[in-house]
């Protein structure tokens, strides 16, 4: 079993944890001057990354705190856990800015 | 109008004479009812409420304290449980929510919401971890710890009161299942 470094409760087994999708997505501030293509693309569509990816988890059995992870998507290795909030150490390949 | 007290049924009653009575070193037994009340705001409110509960909440992470029958438990970095053994909830959250008046938090009433096992002997750990993937041992689980987390397909909040005694916080709904699910567990070591 995976062991994931929650940012509050530290090394936890993989079973405590939820998976919450791409990490970094932000809300548009002005959703109505958005096209509809653009608003699908806020909400649907996501990279597919070979490599580092950040992502959002949930420690929902324990702390059920969301945080980010950059989890190497090849190998499955977390490199790195951080808060929300928080920025990402290296932007992935193909990062939005 | 119906006392509380009266429609307050443990969902555990009828598990313990269902129990194997094989000659297992862990011992299963059902905690008595409690007032529990789930509160989250910031470090200031928590200070008031501990200051009126009269224990005072750990600020580090899964960490509980308590003072006589009555406990605060660390569920989260601005999430608390507090715990009042055989006292009854609602002047327990009369009284809390009355001392936290000027303050920003949330307090949300739960006692009916969980029933509570105590699993306690030499292989406790062993026993929970048939079906929690935690590491257990005194070094990582300390006497003092608590945490949310799983024990089978449950969910649930385990404390280490003493060394060889754990609690065991389970929904209702969740209760008979991790009650059967552990005596047969203690039974296999
Ligand atoms: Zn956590």
């Amino acid at each position: 079993m995976l062991l994931i470094n929650c940012p509050y409760c530290g090394s936890r087994p993989e079973a405590e944890f939820a998976n919450g999708g791409q990490a970094h997505i932000a809300r548009p501030a002005d959703p109505m001057s958005l096209t509809d293509d653009e608003w699908a693309a806020y909400l649907y569509m996501r990279d597919n990354i070979k490599g580092l990816h950040h992502e959002r988890w949930r420690h929902a059995n324990g702390c059920g705190r969301f945080f980010n992870a950059s989890r190497d998507t090849t190998t499955d290795v977390i490199k790195r856990t951080y808060r929300m909030g928080e920025r990402p150490e290296a932007e992935h390949q193909g990062a939005k800015p | 109008m119906l006392s509380p007290a009266i429609m307050r049924s443990n969902a555990l009653s009828p598990m313990q004479s269902s129990s194997t009575t094989a000659a297992s070193t862990t011992t299963l037994s059902i905690l008595p009812d409690a007032a529990k009340l789930v509160f989250r705001g910031k470090t200031e409110a928590i200070e008031a409420a501990g200051a009126h509960f009269g224990v005072k909440p750990s600020l580090e992470a899964c960490r509980f304290a308590a003072v006589g029958g009555r406990s605060v438990h660390w569920l989260g970095p601005d999430e608390w449980l507090f715990q009042a053994v055989n006292e009854d909830p609602i002047e327990v959250f009369g009284g809390m929510s009355a001392a936290l008046q000027a303050q920003a938090c949330s307090l949300v009433d739960v006692s009916h919401r969980s029933d509570g096992i105590a699993v306690a002997g030499p292989t406790a750990a062993l026993v929970l971890n048939h079906g929690c993937p935690l590491d257990l041992s005194l070094k990582a689980f300390p006497v003092g710890m608590c945490t949310r987390t799983v024990l089978g397909k449950a969910s649930l909040l385990l404390s280490r009161s003493e060394e060889q005694v754990f609690h065991v916080d389970v929904w209702r709904s969740f209760a008979p299942y991790v009650w059967q699910f552990l005596d047969e567990a203690r039974n296999l070591s």
